[in-house]
């Protein structure tokens, strides 16, 4: 039997529970229902929740907590030699058995010891699996019953029933602010230990990056260096690039739509523009990369010019693409939010509809607009696809966008692809980029909000 | 404009004749600017209608190059082989054992195949080459064949086999028969031999099957994207199992039940700053929490979806909310009114009358993870899996990762497939937002 089998038990009891509920709720009002408190649903609700919920918890409990305990076991009952084996060595044992239970490609020769704790850990775990079934299902029909004797007519059941969604209701809104406490908390935690083997001065000033530490001490080349300064200027470099494209282009296409496309125009550019906004960013990045690079490294090479094949040119102008929706849409919302009347009073003073727009409509709507651009510089410094796939993995220090520079969020990748070990740098190091990349999308974030919100309470 | 404001100034005190020129030269002075003042009008119009035809063309050219790289991978050169199924190549004792069966040296039986074709290529090197021409599918072909009916043994069976990836490229067209032969990857041999194929009629251009059916593979010609749309659907419907009624919770408690106090306030900066931290960021959350501390097994559409889940949510809360807000008073107050509870009149008349808003949002968050890629290459779902994942807990890639993949392998078919993994991914997208706008439009309501 699986879990899944188990959790459709679960369900076919407490849909039971329910019936059994109503029922007894109906019994206990003996044919005047206005004796009841509740209508009778809600007592087939309580008991539900009370066959449900306790098995629920305990089932969620075993298994996150199963793997650990299982584990432990385990390893205690492995020889002492390898009981007192070092963290990471004891980890690729433990890997090893693992593998072993499951039927798995082992990386090392089978010892007979090795064997052994296998069969101890799939032992282990079979014996928990009927634990946890025998414990799950026994506590949902001891929760049957305990709440079945509880039904009588003045039982309050539709109170609790609520109290309990309402309680369901808080838990969503709570994921929320526990989501942001754990972003800050793991990048917190991690980049600090990073910052144990690497002072924050040298990564917040060094000028040098070559990650690639050393697998052994005595290898060459063994010392890593983390000056993060050249992805830094890289992103911001491509950034540059891509607000350059998306600012003036999002906000005159935003204009022309709001106050001269004809309705019919507007009826097929809106979508269209949606459109663009929809696209996933990876195929972005298969756009900059297959065709955009290709085609200015081409255009350089016949007018004199070397553009390396993962300029920041193409990437930069790749990404402004990708943003001009962005900013298209949150410029339109606040130029139409702009109130009729001082558009109409600019005209009455003989001005066309373009000294209307350049002296009063903008100036209106200026700090809805600036919320907007701000909101779009934070999302091209935290872009990842179309610069892992069209920007390049040195790290340079160059404002020429014809060069390959290399952003926070492409080294981020490339550090954590691929194998990764918890304790070196050069893996925490992604963390640290990572808390540097949330701290300033965060300010921009914030600001941003606030001078939009701030905006439109004007007009309201 | 700073013409009129000169005539607005001229002496009161003038005659009759005098405010009559003040006014003859004002509207002199305005008429001289009028021409510039239109001409800068037409102007700005024009930037306006430049900048937004430059969006136009941009996804035209976007779309248009992707569908020119990616459509030649909807079909793929076969060879026909007649290939003799000799008994004692396949299975010398003759039991029928599927375990000889399975392990029997097919790839001989097509080498004979092909040998037939060529009588005249004997030296080594030339036949290395020649036998390279042909997938190496060929043979999983034929075993899967002689598995499902060991009758076939014994006799001579006509199949269509894939070509190999480089001839399939000069089949169509993208490899340049002129260039020097160090610089392409189909020799003048190949080119020669594959000539002969086509003089006798032996080459076919089929629907590309494989595309559709295969997981990801190292030849090009049989990889396909079936891998990753069930990894996708996994990671994509756990998502929706855990952010929708997460989601809709949490907009019905602050729409509806919350009191204003600090730590709604909390709640809400935090959703509204969710929804735009980079998404890489989650992607690092996952890798420390999820895979890190809780365990959950890497690159599984399980740890996938708790990523997206929590990317997703802010997204669906705040188009929940302002579904819920679109709900006059007067509903409440009418249920509240006929005795419901709170909790009553929220779940019977504001819930489904908000229940249209809430699922638009709902479907545009699933689009937007469907198209993630960055959060999930933290968690270990670009591995290379050959496998169609079976469950939400078996290593598994996604469609946008697998565009990833393919776009960054040296081989010219991967890009061709990862142009129509685009279009197939772009496909579905396109059929979620439409189905957006549908409900949207039919269950819309002004009050």
């Amino acid at each position: 039997m699986s879990l899944s089998t188990l959790l459709l038990a679960l369900l076919v009891l407490s849909s039971l529970a329910f019936y059994l509920g109503r029922k007894k709720a109906l019994s206990a009002a003996g044919g005047n229902l206005r004796t009841l408190h509740s209508l009778p649903n809600y007592y087939g609700y309580y008991l539900a929740l009370w066959a449900g919920i306790p098995a629920l918890a305990v089932f969620t409990l075993w298994l996150v907590l199963e793997p650990q305990i299982v584990q432990s076991l385990v390893v205690g009952g492995l020889p002492e030699a390898q009981r007192n084996l070092s963290p990471g060595r004891l980890g690729l044992l433990i890997n090893d058995i693992r593998n072993l239970a499951s039927g798995n490609i082992v990386s090392r020769e089978v010892a007979p010891g090795l064997q052994e704790a296998a069969d101890h850990y799939v032992r282990l775990r079979d014996t928990s699996r009927i634990a946890l079934f025998v414990a799950v299902l026994a506590l949902a029909v001891a929760g049957l019953t305990f709440g079945r004797q509880r039904i009588s007519a003045s039982l309050r059941a539709r109170n609790q029933v609520e109290t309990v969604l309402k309680i369901f209701l808080i838990v969503g809104s709570t994921v929320a602010v526990l989501t942001t406490a754990g972003i800050v908390f793991s990048l917190v935690f991690e980049a600090g230990r990073f910052f144990v083997a690497v002072s924050p001065a040298e990564f917040l000033f060094g000028t040098e990056w070559s990650p690639q530490i050393a697998l052994r001490k005595d290898q060459v080349g063994a010392q890593g260096a983390f000056g993060a300064v050249p992805l830094f200027a890289g992103t911001l470099l491509i950034s540059v690039i891509a607000m350059c494209v998306a600012m003036p282009v999002g906000l005159m296409s935003a204009i022309y739509m709001a106050e001269y496309a004809p309705p019919k125009l507007r009826t097929v550019i809106k979508p269209i523009l949606e459109i663009l906004a929809g696209i996933p960013t990876v195929v972005y990045g298969f756009f900059a990369a297959l065709t955009v690079a290709p085609f200015f490294r081409d255009t350089g090479a016949a007018v004199g010019l070397t553009i390396s094949s993962e300029s920041a040119l193409a990437a930069g102008i790749v990404m402004g693409i990708m943003i001009i929706p962005f900013v298209s849409s949150l410029s339109d919302d606040v130029i139409n939010a702009v109130p009729r009347a001082m558009r109409e009073g600019s005209y009455g003073l003989g001005a066309t509809q373009s000294e209307t727009i350049r002296k009063v409509i903008i100036p209106a709507a200026l700090p809805g607009i600036v919320g907007g651009f701000l909101l779009a510089i934070s999302r091209a410094i935290g872009e990842t696809m179309i610069v892992v796939m069209a920007a390049g993995l040195t790290a340079n220090m160059t404002i020429n966008p014809f060069h390959a520079v290399t952003t926070i969020t492409v080294q981020i990748v490339t550090l954590l692809i691929g194998d990764q070990e918890f304790d070196s740098p050069k893996t925490l190091a992604a963390f640290a980029l990572g808390l540097v990349l949330f701290l300033i999308t965060l300010v921009l974030n914030i600001g941003a909000l606030r001078i939009v919100k701030k905006y439109r309470e004007q007009y309201e | 404009m700073s013409n009129s404001a000169n005539g607005a100034a001229l002496p009161r005190a003038a005659g009759i004749g005098s405010i009559f020129d003040a006014r003859q030269q004002v509207s002199e002075a305005v008429s001289a600017g009028l021409k510039r003042r239109y001409a800068r009008e037409r102007r700005f119009r024009l930037y306006g209608m430049l900048a937004t035809l430059f969006a136009v063309v941009v996804l035209g050219i976007l779309l248009f190059t992707i569908i020119r790289t990616g459509l030649p991978a909807f079909t793929q050169t076969m060879i026909k082989l007649s290939v003799t199924l000799y008994p004692q190549e396949i299975d010398p004792k003759g039991d029928r054992d599927p375990q000889t069966l399975s392990s029997a040296d097919y790839q001989r039986l097509v080498r004979d195949a092909l040998d037939d074709y060529f009588p005249d290529v004997t030296a080594r090197n030339d036949r290395r080459e020649l036998f390279a021409m042909i997938s190496p599918g060929a043979t999983y072909v034929i075993r899967s064949m002689v598995m499902a009916d060991p009758s076939l043994i014994g006799k001579r069976i006509e199949i269509e086999v894939p070509l190999k990836d480089d001839i399939d490229q000069f089949a169509k067209g993208k490899i340049d028969r002129e260039a020097d032969q160090a610089n392409r990857r189909v020799s003048d041999k190949q080119i020669g031999w594959y000539q002969r194929l086509v003089d006798r009629d032996l080459i076919v251009s089929r629907f590309n099957t494989t595309l559709f059916t295969a997981g990801d593979s190292r030849s090009p010609e049989l990889a396909g994207i079936w891998g990753a749309v069930v990894g996708s659907f996994w990671t994509m419907t756990l998502t929706l199992l855990m952010s929708f009624p997460l989601a809709v919770g949490a907009a019905v408690y602050l729409e509806e039940f919350a009191p204003k106090n600090r730590w709604t306030d909390v709640i809400e900066v935090n959703i509204n700053n969710l929804a735009a931290v980079p998404s890489i960021v989650f992607g690092l959350l996952g890798l420390a929490v999820f895979i890190g501390f809780f365990g959950v097994p890497r690159s599984s559409p399980m740890v996938g979806a708790l990523v997206l889940t929590l990317m997703t949510l802010p997204i669906i809360i705040i188009a929940s909310r302002a579904a819920l807000k679109s709900v006059p008073p007067s509903i409440r107050e009418a249920a509240l009114g006929v005795g419901a509870s709170k909790m009553q009149a929220t779940l019977h008349h504001v819930l489904p009358l908000a229940m249209p808003g809430m699922l638009t949002g709902t479907i545009l968050g699933m689009a937007h993870a469907l198209g993630e890629t960055a959060p999930l290459l933290m968690i270990g779902m670009v591995a290379f899996i050959v496998d169609i994942p079976s469950g939400p807990l078996n290593s598994a890639t996604v469609m946008p990762v697998q565009i990833y993949l393919w776009s960054d392998a040296p081989e010219r078919a991967f890009i061709e497939r990862a142009s129509a993994a685009i279009m197939v991914l772009l496909g579905f997208l396109t059929v979620m937002n439409l189905l957006a706008v549908a409900l949207r439009k039919r269950f819309e309501k002004r009050w």
